[in-house]
């Protein structure tokens, strides 16, 4: 997304090389997945259902380790990471998910105010951006409620929020609109396009692909059955957006 | 607007016309100083104002803490509904009675020992109490006179009687002729310097055979051998049982954490994804399993403490010197309240480690 500022894209975010996950002794869910995601970009992760996109963004947002293959974020080699480094990764990657996973006896302010927490901001730092958090997605009026209370859509906005509130450098959501109308997977979609706007790279991943058209830029990586394919070649040869090149050309593959 | 237009500007993705590759970044911006994006009115959903305020930038130094005020509602306490206060309770009850049972077993073997070592017993056995009397003397004096001896009494006739009541009925003591009903002996205790051995009772012996023939010469130890064995086999066993208790306890923390991951596994592997280290997640459940422990030791302990002081009151109503010998003293209280907070501590360690053993599966 380009957006009035112009879209910061100036390096890779992400890259996969090889990558290949099996969960059993079976055939591989992913083989010889390779990918760069370059920093700004709106991307859309599409394939049928079954086809390995929640794995693939498992191993993107650090919960699954490949079986094969070499990821690198912001730089740094995720794999062979020590330990004690992957949260500090973490910190930097927001996800979304289909199901929200909100912690169910905390408030909306408080779910919101979980990644600042973990990161050991003080209280009184925490209160003014949750509550600024909340009322852009407008939750204002319902941040002492528990997420049984909220509707679908208004649980997925405070997971988004959540997401978001730490100013990740990547966000990825994995069916964020599976479980909401579509009039509001759209405005949802809108939430991911204003932060896309100013600098977050995001990763969204749907089945839908009526969705894919709702963001103009964006670019699109197709899952079948465990390969990734590029149809337009835009994942190894990203157009130049912002007069930007991809550092170092085209990657993987 | 003023405000979204500044950060765009100090936002952490310069604008970068030129088209040059950026360096990549390492190191996570600051945090900006300007709001978080704003949506426009506009874009769908209502919102007015924009996120102001300093957001902290990803990846900044982990802090080895916890995770502030959240601790406590990140995984709701089951205070006394649930089971753990009431297990850790009881283990901590049953290992104050055992610790407790296993110090005054203590005392009364040290204090016994010390009493018997050097200490023995001269019964005279004569139908005639004034017959047993004279002996009696006629010994004491022998007695006095023989080195290595420190001490020697006449135990007085009314403390053997009472010694003897109980099994044989007042009455039986009570018409005193020249003849007994029952024939009572006549006990001088002797103290020996120095510990006791066959020789020198045998010199005791020796010595009282012409002026008492019917002294009975015994070391007090040997009659009581079997005593001190059965007391310290019973002191091993309070040892055991305190040692299975703690192991119990520690089993029981296991158990209980792992219920607490398992109750709380959605919301561990979010906190985890957010970026929470295994120390910060880990002290969340020290902390719900520390209360647990606190409170109930606390329990236990009380009840621990009813129990004891019970006993100790019914064994010292007894009259039975060695028990009133056996009582607890300050530092054995201290002893004892070592218990409850070796169990929290216990208890938290266990935790700690399950905690971070399970995150270690989960990546
Ligand atoms: N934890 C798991 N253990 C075993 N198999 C799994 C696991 N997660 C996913 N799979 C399998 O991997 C394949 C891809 O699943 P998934 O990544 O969830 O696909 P998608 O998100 O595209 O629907 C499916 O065949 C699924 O059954
Ligand atoms: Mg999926």
């Amino acid at each position: 997304m380009s957006g009035p500022g112009g879209a910061p894209a100036y390096g890779e975010i992400a890259q996969f090389e090889n990558v290949g996950l099996r969960y059993g002794p079976d055939r591989e869910v992913l083989a010889d997945v390779a990918f760069t995601l370059f920093s700004g970009s709106f991307y859309f992760l599409t394939g049928a259902s079954g086809a390995g996109k929640s794995s693939l963004l498992r191993m993107l947002y650090l919960a699954q380790r490949p079986t094969r293959g070499a990821i690198r974020l912001f730089g740094q080699d995720a794999i062979t990471l020590p330990r004690e480094g992957l949260p500090g990764l973490r910190r930097r990657i927001g996800v979304v998910f289909q199901d929200c996973r909100l912690v169910p006896h905390l408030s909306a302010f408080d779910n919101v105010a979980l990644p600042l927490r973990v990161a050991g901001v003080p209280e009184k730092d925490i209160a003014r951006p949750v509550a600024d958090m909340l009322e852009w997605v407008g939750l204002a009026d319902r941040m002492a409620d528990k997420p049984a209370s909220l509707s679908g859509g208004e649980q997925q906005r405070v997971g988004i929020a959540r997401a978001v509130i730490g100013r990740p450098e990547l966000l990825v959501a994995d069916e964020p609109t599976g479980n909401v109308d579509p009039d509001m997977a759209i405005k949802l979609l809108r939430l991911f396009e204003a932060l896309n706007r100013l600098g977050t790279t995001v990763v969204v991943a749907t089945h839908d692909v009526h969705l894919l058209k709702k963001v103009p830029d964006s670019l699109i990586m197709r899952l079948d059955r465990g390969r990734l394919s590029d149809p337009t070649g835009a994942l190894r040869y990203p157009p130049r957006r912002s007069g930007v090149a991809p550092a170092g050309g085209p990657h993987g593959g | 607007m003023a405000d979204r237009d500044e950060w765009m500007r100090g936002g952490p993705a310069p604008h970068n016309p030129q088209g040059t590759p950026a360096p990549q970044r390492h190191v996570p911006p600051p945090p900006p100083a300007g709001p978080l994006p704003g949506l426009r009115a506009d874009e769908g959903l209502r919102a007015s104002g924009v996120p102001k305020g300093g957001v902290p930038g990803a990846g900044r130094l982990l802090r080895w803490r916890g995770i502030g005020r959240l601790d406590g509602g990140l995984v709701p306490q089951a205070r006394l509904s649930g089971p753990t206060p009431w297990v850790i309770a009881i283990m901590v009850a049953l290992t104050v009675i055992a610790a407790a049972m296993g110090l005054v077993l203590r005392h009364i073997a040290a204090e016994a020992a010390a009493e018997l070592t050097g200490g023995v017993t001269i019964q005279i056995l004569d139908a005639s109490p004034s017959g047993r009397q004279t002996q009696a003397e006629a010994a004491l004096r022998v007695l006095r006179a023989q080195a290595g001896v420190g001490q020697a009494r006449q135990v007085p006739q009314a403390e053997v009687d009472r010694l003897i009541a109980p099994w044989l009925g007042a009455d039986t003591m009570a018409d005193r002729g020249d003849q007994d009903i029952v024939p009572v002996p006549a006990l001088i205790d002797v103290r020996l310097e120095g510990a006791v051995d066959a020789p020198r009772l045998n010199t005791l012996r020796a010595a009282l055979q012409q002026v008492a023939p019917a002294a009975r010469v015994d070391a007090q130890s040997d009659w009581l051998g079997p005593v001190f064995g059965a007391i310290e086999s019973l002191q091993w066993l309070a040892a055991a049982v305190v040692a299975l208790l703690a192991l119990a306890l520690a089993a029981a923390a296991v158990l209980a954490t792992r219920t607490a991951l398992g109750a709380h596994r959605a919301t561990i592997e979010v906190v985890h994804l957010m970026g929470g280290t295994d120390s910060q997640i880990a002290r969340i459940f020290e902390r719900s399993i520390g209360w647990d422990a606190a409170i109930g030791g606390l329990l236990g302990f009380g009840f621990a403490v009813g129990v004891t002081l019970f006993l100790g009151r019914a064994f010292a109503a007894l009259g039975a010197g060695w028990l009133a010998v056996g009582a607890l003293q300050w530092n054995d209280w201290l002893v004892l309240t070592l218990v409850p907070i070796a169990a929290a501590v216990i208890t938290m360690l266990t935790a700690r480690l399950s905690v971070i053993a399970a995150l270690r599966k989960i990546l």
